[in-house]
């Protein structure tokens, strides 16, 4: 949008007031970790293959989702108020999601190794896109 | 303190305000018919049976390429073109209805479609052509990546903006053009879905 409208305050944006950590970046590239996992273990079905690329990527995954928790709690002045507000119910959703993802896997007999590493794959996914969705909410809260 | 386009300054006095039509960010309204949604792909699921799983198949699938497309190829550079009242007023009818449609037609797509592979081995390595299958698996993946980091957020984020007494312009402006752009990126993804899956339709 190019030039604000009546009754529309002209401020600098919100987010530029604080240093922020790069969460969008990594929360994607943990994302695209996971799916690699996750198209990796589909793409050889029904055939056992080694779960050690499966779980690297998940391990990795799962360290960006740590780092990008960590590095967000060190920011001063952050709107974790709206943060938590909006993650909380976006968790909820996410976790309805997973669980039905996790339902089809269930439902097709998936056991094992693969399971459990889907299962985990499954918890980033739920836990990662929420603060992703709360951070970008944050950022531009007022106050922030 | 109003500047030459009558828009207020950060500090200044009260404006009067814009007209934006009141909404809600999750429409509540729609949450019944969401929950009858996944109900009915639950049970479609756990009786395995072809005709429904197809069905949600093709109606999610067909709903998400159409609204991808359309959203990223047509509405987004009309949205870019209109007045700033007409495209808050537009993002405020719009943006509620796909913070609930995405996501469920998502799920139904991908679920739907996941169990009617196994059902007809059309996700088992030895089907004929699995590498269109495989590559369908990667172009989900990369649209999911995108609407999960960057379009759902944003999203979000433009409606709860939206919501405050006095909305912040660049915000919005910057959150619109990063939800345009990535779902012009789905949208070209949603071009090799086309082409993949009536690969796999015509054998």
């Amino acid at each position: 949008m190019s030039e604000p409208a009546p009754g529309i305050v002209a401020e600098r944006d919100p987010a530029d007031a604080v240093s922020l950590p790069p969460v969008t970046q990594v929360g994607m590239a943990s994302l695209a970790l996971i799916v690699a996992a996750g198209i990796y273990l589909s793409a050889h079905l029904p055939k056992h293959v080694p779960l050690t690329p499966a779980v690297v990527l998940l391990a990795a995954s799962a360290l960006l989702l740590a780092g990008n928790l960590a590095a967000l709690a060190r920011v001063t002045g952050f709107a974790w108020q709206r943060f938590l507000q909006v993650a909380r119910w976006a968790l909820l959703a996410y976790a309805f999601i997973a669980g039905m993802i996790e339902y089809v896997f269930l439902r097709n007999h998936t056991s094992g190794g693969p399971l459990v590493v889907l299962t985990l794959a499954l918890v980033v996914f739920a836990v990662h896109v929420p603060v992703l969705i709360g951070f970008t909410v944050a950022r531009y809260a007022d106050g922030s | 303190m109003t500047s030459p386009l009558g828009v207020l300054e950060a500090g200044g006095p009260p404006a009067a305000a814009l007209e934006r039509p009141d909404f809600q960010i999750v429409p509540r309204a729609g949450l019944p018919m969401v929950a009858l949604v996944m109900a009915l792909l639950i049970t479609a699921i756990a009786v395995n049976k072809l005709w429904p799983l197809e069905f949600f198949h093709v109606v999610g699938g067909a709903a998400w390429t159409v609204i991808d497309l359309f959203l990223g190829f047509i509405l987004g550079p009309i949205i870019g073109r209109m007045s700033i009242p007409a495209r808050i007023e537009f993002t405020t009818r719009l943006m509620p209805k796909m913070v609930l449609l995405m996501p469920t037609v998502v799920t139904v797509t991908l679920a739907a479609g996941w169990q009617l592979g196994t059902h007809l081995g059309t996700v088992q390595s030895s089907y004929a052509l699995h590498g269109w299958v495989v590559a369908s698996f990667i172009v989900v993946g990369v649209m999911a990546v995108v609407a999960l980091g960057l379009l759902e957020p944003a999203n979000i984020a433009v409606l709860v903006e939206l919501k405050k007494p006095r909305p912040n312009p660049a915000v919005i402006e910057r959150l619109m053009k990063r939800f345009i752009y990535a779902a012009g990126v789905t949208g070209l993804m949603q071009v090799a879905t086309l082409v993949i899956m009536t690969k796999l339709a015509s054998g």
